[in-house]
């Protein structure tokens, strides 16, 4: 919980790792290009206070994570998403069964979730049905970027896709988280191309999407889908740091997933440890519009803080919310889809 | 690095390729490390912001530069390498051997990446005519029914013919400014929220670019770096 100027926010991070990226778990040189890549983005967006060591941002203790996230990180609930990354990784990068230690461990400040692949076929949806069992999953992590094998990726759209989505509905796994990218394969499709999740989102009314990083660099794409599609959200893991470095860039982010989205489906998220809750927080909650942009994005107030900050991912995972830290009115559904008139081609 | 032009006129060939993705030229987001010539032998050495940007993209930025600096009067022979990418093996070898994209990466591309580079084409063209609405709207000169002969001579308007000649859509006086990315004249009724899309992409094209020069300047602390931000 986080408190400023007479108000109290509640906190879910909807969006941390708990990683091994140490050499001696690296695969290949692809593991360490990985790695590398986010340490990159650690350095680029984060204030010089909070820049670690490349060793350090290898991993992080049990103790590290319970302190930059609950002790300091006024986070009430933090949800780990599943990176297996197996090919690049010896023992994978952030699986389900490295987060589940911690989630089992302290299951009032941690919810788990577990992921699938549709190119493990049949034998991969009797593993998800295992997993649900062990993990009691509310959620997945995809990851369709991926590789495997010879396969450099795959889509949403997929029939075997389709399999295990029905899979997750009949397990009540209810939200299904998508990372689009990184910029790796296919070769030449591209892997930030969202439009897949159109598709199952109408396909699958009764799932949620969230979008991880609401489908930047295509925001314009995500929020043409999303507006039409009410089951589809937006996860803030790496917008949220823009809040630093580029300030107007976040306000024009945020002010066009309120225009084309609503305040009931955007979900902060820090992406731990690439970046950490405590100063993402703290800017966001003494963050606004810049006046020259008003006109058009209008004013954050603190009740859409409050919502994008934890009610709505509250919501999504049945996260009970004290009375007093709720807003009355974040319960109502997301207001009916802006656009659905004729689509953009695309 | 090379920022000051070299001798002949490679700089300047070079600066006519644009990242597809980013519609701004290479040698502008310090893509390029080293353009050298001797006796007509040119020497092009390529980075990019991360060890994983989009090898599709990678291609055509390489392929596109190995163009330009043949092209230039004089040259006799090009090496163009791309360095610190996750691919570069694969690209320098193909574009070295003109093996297009799928020649260049065997089993693994399902076709030429055209289509992609279309489809950010299209993209740079929705994004210039958000500037240019923007620019009239801000002078008070309501879009809507305007033809692109009535539009007063302005930068904006200069990049929008460019990014329309581009595509091959329509660019004589009579054409109506308001084009969709096909070329399909936006009903009256659609134009809000059709420039309200032109709107989102160019946030995302600009931050996006915005981006890359930050995590370029962070892989290669000595490069050269705007911040176009503030």
């Amino acid at each position: 919980m986080y408190e400023k100027d007479g108000h109290q926010y509640f906190v879910v991070d909807g969006h941390i790792h708990f990683w091994d990226a140490r050499p001696s778990n690296q695969a290949n040189r692809y593991g360490e290009g990985f790695i590398n890549c986010f340490y990159d983005y650690h350095r680029n967006l984060s204030p010089a206070s909070e820049v670690w060591s490349l060793e350090d941002f290898w991993q992080q203790s049990e103790e590290r994570i319970l302190h930059d996230v609950f002790e300091v990180g006024y986070v009430d609930k933090a949800i780990f998403q599943p990176t297996y990354l197996n090919d690049f990784f010896v023992n994978g990068f952030n699986t389900t069964e490295q987060d589940g230690v911690l989630a089992e461990k302290y299951p009032d400040k941690f919810i788990v979730n577990g992921s699938w692949d549709p190119r493990d076929g049949e034998a991969g949806l009797d593993r998800l049905e295992a997993l649900a069992e062990r993990w009691s999953l509310q959620g997945v992590k995809l990851y369709t970027a991926e590789w495997k094998g010879a396969s450099k990726g795959w889509k949403l759209s997929d029939p075997w896709s389709y399999r295990y989505l029905e899979k997750c509905q009949e397990l009540g796994i209810r939200n299904i988280h998508v990372h689009k990218g990184p910029t790796i394969y296919p070769l030449n499709l591209d892997a930030f191309d969202v439009t897949d999740v159109d598709e199952v989102a109408s396909e699958f009314p009764g799932l949620k999407f969230i979008v991880e990083h609401c489908g930047l660099p295509r925001l314009e794409d995500f929020c043409w889908i999303a507006t039409q599609e009410p089951n589809v959200y937006a996860g803030l893991a790496v917008v949220m740091p823009f809040i630093h470095s580029r300030p107007r860039y976040f306000a024009q982010v945020i002010g066009e997933l309120l225009y084309w989205l609503d305040e009931n489906r955007i979900t902060f998220a820090s992406d731990y440890a690439i970046w950490t809750p405590k100063w993402l927080i703290e800017r966001f909650v003494d963050f606004q519009i810049p006046e020259d942009m008003r006109g058009e994005y209008g004013e954050l107030t603190p009740e859409v803080k409050k919502k994008i900050l934890g009610l709505n991912a509250a919501r999504l995972y049945d996260i009970p919310v004290p009375p007093e830290l709720d807003v009355v009115e974040a319960h109502a559904g997301s207001g009916e889809p802006i656009a659905s008139g004729p689509k953009v081609p695309a | 690095m090379s920022t000051s032009p070299p001798d002949g006129g490679i700089w300047e060939a070079l600066a006519t390729v644009r990242d597809p993705e980013l519609d701004e030229p290479i040698t502008e987001l310090g893509f390029v490390s080293k353009a050298e010539v001797h006796e007509g032998h040119v020497s092009v050495r390529l980075r990019l912001p991360t060890y994983f940007c989009a090898p599709n993209f990678a291609y055509l930025m390489v392929a596109d530069a190995c163009d330009a600096a043949r092209a230039v009067p004089g040259v006799v022979s090009v090496d163009i390498q791309l360095e610190d990418h996750f691919a570069a093996h694969e690209i320098n070898a193909g574009v070295a051997k003109d093996a297009g994209f799928t020649g260049s990466f065997p089993g693994e591309a399902g076709g030429e990446p055209d289509e992609l580079r279309l489809t950010f084409r299209r993209k740079a063209y929705l994004a210039s005519l958000d500037r240019l609405v923007t620019r009239l709207t801000a002078e008070g000169v309501e879009p809507a029914r305007l033809r692109l002969g009535d539009v007063p001579e302005s930068q904006e308007l200069a990049r929008l013919l460019h990014r329309r000649a581009e595509l091959g859509l329509d660019c004589s006086p009579r054409s109506p400014l308001l084009l969709d990315q096909r070329g399909e004249p936006i009903p009256a009724e659609e134009a809000a929220l059709q420039l309200r899309f032109a709107r989102a992409v160019r946030v995302s094209i600009e931050g996006n670019a915005d981006f890359c020069r930050g995590l370029l300047h962070t892989r290669y602390p000595e490069s050269a770096w705007r911040d176009s931000s503030s």
